[in-house]
């Protein structure tokens, strides 16, 4: 098996394992409160960190880019109560505007 | 729009989705034409996006394959990066009611947009939405990707579009309703400082598996809970 083959058979066999293996042995049933209480933050600890590696992550370096200000955009679309399908065309938008102009 | 509600249906998550599913489409192309460029053939870009449905995991694997590294690090590299897909599935595990299989198709079509989208802001997950965005996103995905392995560079890179600005953007829009008292503010402030201060630090991937420690604020707080929350 070649390079590109071994890496392609890991990585799938290894990602299934990993996304399968919670709700494998957990699903189905109620945690106990003190574990829930705990699962419960899982989302906003999760979804904090891909914002905030979405929008200032490069190759390992913070690096201020055109996504800035299209997420400082789509933030004061939230805050107006925009739809979902607004707030990220607003950021697709004024990212393409500001790479567009300083590109 | 996305009012918690637990009578979301499959089509709700397809809805919602939607505009997400026009960006992968986009990242899928580039990610068949780099896997292309970074000499995989094209049969094998095509089987890695089929059966691991994980865009940043793939591109970072092909990528340093084609920058002339080892089989080991482009392994690692994409573990790395799918390693959050632990604590995520522990986090959907307890809305998961059906059998095995079927909490093992709900788990394997769970990939952050989904996730995000199916969750109700209350620590539960809707299964239907998941599904439905789940079957959205990988068939976006997957065609994304056959359409850059076979066009090539005719259709343009996707940033010029604006389009990774979107992905945390939906993050930022399914993050805001879920701040609901101090313990989730802690948890969103602990979570993105940590991944912030590792990303100049450690490879890509960790900085988001070390934020999901923030949960552990949940630990031993319940004395703490804010007065207008006492009532529950």
């Amino acid at each position: 098996m070649n390079a590109t083959w071994t890496v392609v058979v890991v990585v799938s066999v290894v990602t299934i394992a990993i996304k399968g293996l919670g709700p494998m042995l957990l699903g189905g049933r109620p945690l106990p409160p003190r574990m829930s209480a705990v699962v419960a933050l899982l989302a906003p600890a999760l979804l904090a960190a891909l914002v905030a590696v979405n929008t200032l992550g490069g190759d390992r370096e913070l690096v201020v880019d055109a996504r800035l200000p299209g997420v400082l955009a789509a933030a004061v679309a939230i805050k107006l109560k925009a739809p979902v399908l607004i707030v990220v065309i607003v950021a697709a938008l004024v990212t393409a505007g500001v790479r567009a102009l300083t590109g | 729009m996305t009012e918690p509600s637990g009578g979301r249906t499959h089509r709700d998550g397809v809805r919602a989705v939607v505009p997400l599913a026009v960006a992968v489409v986009g990242f899928g192309v580039s990610f068949g034409v780099l896997a292309r460029a970074a000499g995989m053939g094209s049969v094998a870009p095509i089987v890695m996006s089929l059966a691991t449905f994980a865009g940043s995991a793939q591109f970072a694997a092909a990528s340093i394959l084609g920058s002339g590294g080892t089989v080991v690090a482009s392994i690692t590299a994409a573990v790395l990066l799918n390693a959050r897909y632990g604590p995520i599935g522990v986090s959907v595990a307890p809305s998961l009611s059906g059998g095995w299989w079927s909490r093992f198709l709900h788990a394997q079509l769970t990939v952050d947009e989904s996730w995000a989208i199916s969750a109700e802001g209350d620590g539960r997950f809707n299964p239907k939405v998941l599904l439905g965005a789940g079957v959205t996103l990988y068939a976006a995905w997957v065609t994304g990707t056959v359409l850059g392995v076979a066009f090539g560079d005719v259709i343009g890179d996707p940033s010029t579009w604006g389009l990774d600005a979107a992905f945390p953007a939906l993050f930022l829009a399914l993050l805001v309703p879920q701040l609901r008292d101090r313990r989730a503010v802690g948890a969103t402030a602990v979570g993105a400082a940590i991944a912030i201060v590792l990303t100049p630090f450690t490879p890509a991937g960790v900085p988001i598996i070390a934020a999901s420690l923030a949960c552990l604020l949940g630990l031993g707080k319940r004395d703490e809970t804010p007065p207008e929350e006492a009532g529950r």
